[in-house]
């Protein structure tokens, strides 16, 4: 049991990293990765956010909407699970506007170094992915607490160096076109190569 | 002075010189992963498009009674029903295909594209514009997602829509299919390619 969190982990990080390999939060990691203290910022949210709302999805889904979920209130037929888009994302938006409110309350420094990128968290595709991934791989409690943390930690590795290649490409002379969002692309592309090398590793 | 938009070119020019993807750089997440295959990208098109232009012509609809500080999970409610009509009708219909597109097509709810049309558009346009303006995007997002579909498996396996198209004796005469372009990086290389490319050819205008 331990090997297999382990796995889940390392592969949630590198081979299976949510970005490079599932294209998920391209948006957020296009436009933010041009400035390395923004997207330290937003990688902590992000890795934040997502170790909250996946088990807290876990357990929305293994409770209520899952078919014969609903047991304990006296349907056994009752299967929600159509619903499960919906509530995942209400769930996102609710918790993101409660992590807000709490951060704001007792820190104020963290406020102003999270605080902008929050909201933009709630439309984030990684986020509601994860939790789509989760169900999808009928995850355990357990694995999905870890698959979520394992899957921010991914997402703000990417998100960091590829601003720290970015702050070095300024100095670089692209051919006419390329420049900004193409050469972005592309180089996402080999970094996604690298992190595909760590594929098949298992504990 | 209101800027007047005519249908044809709420329509055409997300297609070209407004296309979400390459110029607006939205929606790009789901774009990449359902491209390994013509039939998937096929489908994922359609799909997004009846969910954007439905969900832009209901959002237009109401936008005279949604509260301001409350738009975006009235927006978001809207676009889950449509997502969870499509999903539904997938799952009954093509059942292989929904199965592979897996995940990304409830991923369309938190696609920037239709949050981002909602906003910038159906939010301060009528109904029929907005609905028209959502199949425009649609297209425009359609037709990137099979061209860069149409590059993977022609390359990548030499198959389109599942049928073998490069002929035997090519293979017979030392032609290998790239197995690099059914991976993920080789989706990131050709869109930067695609960006390119456009941002070339619309030199000057």
């Amino acid at each position: 049991m331990p090997g297999d969190l382990i796995s889940i982990f390392l592969n949630s990080v590198f081979a299976g990293n949510i970005l490079l390999a599932y294209f998920l939060g391209m948006c957020s990691f296009v436009a933010v990765s041009k400035n390395i203290n923004t997207a330290i910022g937003l990688g902590f949210a992000v890795v934040f956010v997502l170790s909250v709302t996946t088990p807290l999805n876990w357990l929305i889904y293994h409770y209520l909407l899952a078919p014969g979920a609903l047991l304990w209130l006296g349907f056994p037929n009752l299967d929600l699970s159509f619903l499960k888009f919906i509530m995942f994302i209400a769930v996102i938006a609710a918790m993101v506007q409660a992590i807000e409110m709490v951060i704001d309350r007792f820190s104020a420094a963290l406020y102003a170094g999270l605080g902008v990128f929050l909201p933009l968290i709630a439309v984030n595709c990684a986020i509601l992915g994860v939790s789509l991934f989760m169900v999808e791989r009928n995850y355990t409690f357990l694995e999905s607490l870890i698959y979520g943390f394992g899957s921010g930690l991914g997402w703000m590795m990417a998100i960091i160096s590829m601003a720290a290649i970015r702050i070095k490409l300024k100095y670089a002379n692209p051919p006419y076109g390329l420049e900004g969002y193409g050469l972005t692309m592309i180089v996402t592309g080999l970094m996604a190569m690298a992190f595909m090398l760590f594929s098949g590793m298992t504990v | 002075m209101k800027k007047k938009n005519s249908a044809l070119a709420v329509f055409l020019q997300p297609i070209w010189s407004e296309n979400p993807i390459n110029i607006q750089m939205l929606g790009i997440c789901s774009a990449l992963a359902v491209t390994v295959q013509l039939k998937t990208a096929f489908v994922m098109a359609l799909s997004m498009t009846f969910v954007l232009s439905c969900s832009s012509f209901i959002i237009s609809l109401l936008r005279k009674q949604i509260p301001k500080n409350i738009r975006i999970i009235v927006e978001l409610s809207v676009i889950s029903t449509f997502v969870i009509l499509t999903d539904e009708f997938l799952r009954a219909f093509l059942y292989d295909i929904s199965k592979q597109l897996s995940v990304f097509v409830g991923l369309i709810i938190t696609n920037c594209i239709v949050m981002g049309r909602a906003e910038s558009f159906a939010l301060s346009n009528p109904p029929h514009l907005s609905f028209i303006d959502g199949l425009g995007n649609g297209a425009g997002y359609g037709s990137v997602l099979i061209l860069v579909a149409f590059l993977r498996e022609l390359l990548g396996a030499g198959k389109l829509f599942g049928i073998q198209v490069v002929p035997d004796f090519v293979y017979s005469s030392g032609y290998e299919n790239s197995g690099f372009m059914l991976l993920a990086p080789a989706a990131f290389i050709i869109i930067g390619m695609l960006v390119w490319l456009q941002k070339v050819l619309t030199k000057g205008k």
